[in-house]
């Protein structure tokens, strides 16, 4: 392959790092309107009543916009396909502006002003009255209370969004399958863990802040300009939240700044449109701010699972069980999508012998709303099944390498259609070993003693690289070749940061033969020009769009091999027939000799001006995928903890890839460490926190909610097992999502081999540390 | 855009002076990191800004012909952090002033801002606290000083009146020659961050280095102000380096004079053992920093 494995620069490398790249702050026109969003002060009510007499006596005010204003329209937020049967339609629970009132900071108003002081004067005089009712934070406390206010009255009799229970067989029963395992092994022979694990709410953090434009064109179409991952998806729901027709709505997508799943719902993009409708379509911005997006836009789920495994003592694994409280917040977003998947993979990682059930509440509460965020429900997943494994090897005196390699699923699992076509777990697993060097430091940390302890730990994972069959997975290409024998691509898939446009470069050009200077790949998506793909999110792009782009390739070459043979007085083409041809290095060459005939040039310009046989050349694609892939991976990390501080020291950690082949190795670490970095904010640091009583947040700013700084980030260490996937485009598994799965729980292993204490609630915070080791005397 | 009714640079500090007197509704900007938040926030929205930012007079550091050091108010923390006076003679000071937020912020943010914010969670409160700083202020009918020990009046007070300017900090020679200083600040990252805990220790040993002469330990956010534990501090003065109870002693005796709380961004328990932990451990580095030799772990 000529430009797969390469690390070319990225595409967009030089518009980044000049500054010269467009984001959708940078576009909007300077007459702009500001607009800003008025939130409750309750967590659980309803608005009785709204005064905005004073706020729109503020200079400079074009209009107050307020709950009792919006279309009686309810719409749903989620970046998915849509369905074509209602039962596969995501739940629309809300308002452009809501009265009833589900979390600390919902959507009560809006103001639109010349500028954002004037917003900000009159958002603080307008008067609103409530009626309050009491509020549950967490899932597990909303469920258990029968008598609380239904959220969402319309969609369930209780708060429960879906319960679901994932068996081995549909009569599993743990307890019984613990009695046959005491018939079978003896009591004394088995060795059980039974325990609590809880996970913190995260927020994503990307660097751009949610921010849209929005104006309604001369034509009258809806256009909004937004900071999204998912513009054709943003289409349709602005469309749904204004009850107009979908092809009123346009949605342009410029360069964004990170999404990492927040983007994949909309946010405020359809708000955001009605306003602009609102004051006769003249262009409104609306920004939100830092404080605002922590808390009003998505988070990752909190979830609360007990958990319990059984095993023999020579190390054989039997059965488990998870039973997860997820606190989805005030709406349903993405329902029970996350939930489902954690369950799914909680089941899976492990056979399970004697059989295994996860069961799963996804649950509506008086919090920030819980949605897509980069590993959707994974990072969680292996929070209770990675934990459980290590404690039960500390239990049963067990190497915790030994005991995977003896218990981890297999090449032959199979699940909810999702297989793997290519099997590197256990090969990532001896790599990581070997690299932190797990035999000898498990040795060398045997017996300590003292305030300074090390440790080494391990975790893994099995993650889905699409979403099928569960969901669509389509995506259209439009390759345009230009008069000079460069092309024009152009892809609904987006470009978020992870660098997709250079890797469906580098795909187009493999495809095509054309080079990858000589491809013009667009960034910018716009419903109105673009062709279809439902965006970035899960890891989903390079396999999905990288199929479609490949396809797409094969038919580009072909139109223009085709045309190449009716260009009269050609003279190395005389005689060919289209299969005797290909192209490379822009040219027609021959396919077994790969002489070149005729530069593509000479083809295309003779294509656009000729009198005799005129033809712009064009390719477009669908392609569907029905396939679906296991990735998997690991992390090992070796730590220092220094526990009368708290402080975990990271001294060395690795992660192991098995993503198939590697498209762009250069991208792929880059991908892998910022994956890493994620993960320690999650097993070290942050925490969105609520007061349970009230549901106002603590921490809503960037210096209370603990993301990682660079001084905070070890050497982050990458490698990958690369085996070429028949599934993917060019032997390509998931890499997106799955570097932020395993490092948090690693660090928590490696804990517990320094310390032989077992975290079960996350981030491990140094508070959390000493509390700990305090009541366990050792210091 | 911030919502402010007027930015006023000031040419001098009396013409600051002056504009602060004129417009009730104003007060100082200097580095401006604290002020623009709180305008952000709102809760200084709409206030008239008087700016000592471009004042000369404020900025620099110098030493005294009395061996004085004198440290502008208008210093930013990366010019103080430094400075060569400072390296040689404070240099506690210039490490603990080094950790404030990220270098952006130290490039900006001034030390008589940080004071005159009046959080005990500033970095540099507690070292001037440990170096008996003495404070110059002026206002409206002159010049006043004031230590730092009689400054803090409570969570963001102090005795400033919004008319005064805060000009400099004096710092004594016998307050600081022959000192060896260690500012531990423990915070929930390496960068970017607001301390947990801070704690500043200077210690003057004997001649023969194996007892403690003098120590002077402070910190910041163990109570509503930067504070010192002077029963800490008399218990090991005279003591001998391998006194087996000298780090315990000096750690619990510092726990009784602080009145940490409970809240969501730390508990009391754990406030309680950094409050411990980190005495022991400012005081092991300072001495070591002294030339002194003891045992610990770290």
């Amino acid at each position: 392959m000529d430009y797969i494995g390469k690390s070319n620069l990225r595409v967009d490398a030089y518009a980044k790092v000049t500054g010269k790249a467009l984001y959708t702050a940078d576009m909007a026109p300077r007459d702009s309107y500001v607009a800003k969003v008025l939130h409750s002060t309750i967590a659980n009510g309803e608005v009785v009543s709204m005064d905005v007499t004073e706020a729109k006596k503020i200079p400079g005010v074009i209009g107050v916009f307020t709950c009792f204003d919006v279309p009686d329209v309810e719409f749903p937020t989620a970046g998915h396909p849509w369905g074509l049967e209602p039962a596969h339609q995501d739940i629309a629970d809300r308002k452009l502006l809501n009265k009833r009132v589900r979390l600390y900071g919902d959507d009560i108003a809006a103001v639109v002003a010349e500028d954002n002081v004037a917003c900000d004067k009159a958002l603080k005089l307008i008067k609103v009255e409530y009626k309050e009712y009491p509020v549950h934070t967490d899932a597990r406390s909303m469920v258990q209370d029968k008598d609380a206010p239904l959220l969402h009255p319309n969609w369930r009799d209780d708060n429960v969004i879906a319960h679901t229970s994932f068996k081995s067989s549909p009569d599993f029963n743990y307890d019984e399958a613990k009695k046959k395992a005491i018939a079978e092994y003896g009591e004394d022979n088995l060795i059980e863990v039974v325990k609590n694990v809880k996970t913190p709410r995260i927020s994503h953090s990307h660097i751009e802040l949610p921010v849209s434009y929005a104006y309604v064109d001369a034509n009258g179409k809806v256009t909004v300009v937004a900071s999204t991952q998912i513009p054709h998806i943003g289409r349709r729901i602005i469309a749904q939240a204004l009850n107009i027709p979908w092809g009123k709505v346009r949605v342009i997508k410029p360069y964004i700044g990170g999404g990492f799943g927040n983007k994949q719902d909309l946010l405020y993009e359809p708000l955001n449109a009605w306003l602009s409708v609102k004051c006769g379509g003249h262009p409104v911005i609306l920004e939100i701010s830092r404080e605002e997006t922590i808390v009003g836009t998505r988070t990752r789920h909190p979830m609360d699972g007990d958990v319990r495994g059984l095993a023999t003592k020579d190390g054989k694994l039997l059965c488990r069980e998870l039973v997860n409280y997820s606190t989805n917040g005030g709406y349903a977003a993405h329902g029970h999508s996350i939930t489902a998947k954690c369950a799914g993979i909680f089941q899976n990682l492990y056979k399970n012998p004697l059989g295994v059930n996860s069961e799963a509440y996804t649950v509506w509460t008086n919090a920030p709303t819980s949605a897509a965020m980069r590993a959707y429900g994974v990072p969680q997943a292996v929070s209770f099944a990675e934990t459980l494994t290590d404690d039960i090897c500390f239990k049963g005196g067990f190497d915790p390498l030994k005991f995977r390699m003896d218990n981890l699923c297999d090449e032959n699992l199979k699940a909810g259609g999702v297989e793997f076509y290519t099997y590197g777990l256990k090969k990532c697993l001896e790599i990581g070993a070997k690299k932190i060097g797990w035999d000898k430091k498990r040795e060398e940390y045997k017996n300590q003693t003292g305030p300074i302890r090390r440790g080494v730990g391990m975790c893994c994972f099995i993650y889905q690289t699409a979403v099928a069959p569960i969901a669509l997975e389509t995506s259209s290409i439009r390759m345009i070749l230009n008069q000079d024998g460069s092309m024009q691509l152009q892809t609904g898939a987006t470009e978020i940061g992870q660098g997709a446009d250079t890797v469906f470069t580098q795909i187009a050009a493999e495809s095509t033969g054309i080079t990858p200077d000589k491809i013009f790949i667009m960034s910018n998506q716009d419903t109105d020009v673009t062709p279809f793909d439902t965006g970035a999110y899960g890891s989903r792009q390079t396999y999905v769009a990288g199929n479609s782009i490949k396809e797409c390739g094969k038919l580009f070459k072909q139109r223009i091999c085709e045309y190449a043979l009716t260009i009269e007085d050609e003279e190395k083409l005389q005689g060919k027939k289209v299969e005797d041809l290909d192209v490379c290095d822009n040219h027609i060459v021959d396919v077994k000799t790969k002489e070149q005939l005729v530069p593509l040039s000479k083809v295309a310009l003779t294509g656009f001006y000729s009198f005799k046989h005129n033809q712009h050349i064009t390719a477009e694609k669908t392609t569907d995928i029905t396939t679906n892939t296991f990735a998997s991976g690991c992390t090992f990390v070796d730590i220092e903890v220094d526990m009368p501080l708290g402080i975990i020291n990271i001294k060395d950690i690795i992660s192991v890839h098995d993503s198939g082949t590697i498209i762009n190795p250069a991208l792929a670490t880059a991908q892998v460490h910022g994956g890493m970095s994620m993960s320690l904010g999650y097993g070290l640091s942050e925490e969105l926190m609520l007061d349970p009583k009230t549901g106002k947040p603590y921490n809503d700013n960037l210096l209370d909610y603990k993301i990682p700084t660079a001084m905070d980030s070890p050497d982050f260490k990458v490698e990958f097992v690369e085996m070429k996937d028949p599934t993917g485009g060019y032997g390509n598994k998931a890499l997106g999502e799955p570097p932020t799965v395993a490092p948090a729980v690693a660090i928590r292993n490696a804990v517990l081999n320094a310390t032989g204490i077992g975290f079960n609630e996350f981030p491990l915070t140094a508070q959390r540390l000493v509390h700990e080791f305090k009541a366990q005397g050792l210091i | 855009m911030f919502d402010v009714s007027f930015i006023y640079e000031a040419k001098d500090v009396k013409d600051a002076i002056k504009k602060l007197v004129e417009n009730e509704n104003s007060e100082v900007i200097s580095g401006g990191t604290d002020v623009l938040i709180r305008v952000r926030e709102g809760k200084d929205a709409g206030m008239g800004l008087v700016s000592i930012h471009n004042i000369a007079e404020l900025k620099g550091v110098k030493k005294d012909s009395d061996g004085s050091i004198i440290i502008g108010a208008g210093t930013s923390f990366h010019d103080i952090a430094y400075n060569e006076i400072i390296k040689e003679c404070l240099p506690s000071l210039g490490e603990a002033v080094d950790t404030v937020g990220g270098p952006q912020v130290r490039e900006t943010a001034t030390i008589g801002g940080n004071i005159c914010n009046g959080a005990t969670s500033a970095d540099s409160a507690s070292t001037l606290v440990a170096l008996q700083a003495d404070i110059v202020l002026e206002g409206p009918n002159g010049e006043r000083v004031v230590n730092i020990k009689d400054f803090y009046t409570g969570p963001g007070k102090t005795v400033r009146d919004r008319c005064e300017v805060c000009k400099c900090f004096k710092i004594k020679k016998e307050n600081y020659e022959n000192y060896y200083g260690y500012y531990f600040k423990y915070g929930k990252r390496k960068s970017l961050e607001i301390a947990t805990l801070g704690c500043s220790v200077l210690v003057k040993l004997n001649a023969s280095k194996d007892a403690i002469e003098d120590v002077k330990i402070a910190y910041g956010v163990a109570a509503p102000t930067p504070s010192r534990a002077y029963k800490a501090e008399e218990f090991v003065k005279g003591k001998k380096l391998d006194d087996k109870n000298l780090l315990d002693g000096f750690a619990e005796l510092a726990l009784s004079e602080m009145k940490p709380r409970d809240s969501w961004r730390a508990s009391k328990e754990f406030r309680e053992q950094l409050i411990k932990e980190m005495a022991k451990r400012s005081l092991v580095n300072s001495i070591r920093r002294a030339g002194g030799k003891i045992e610990y772990y770290v």
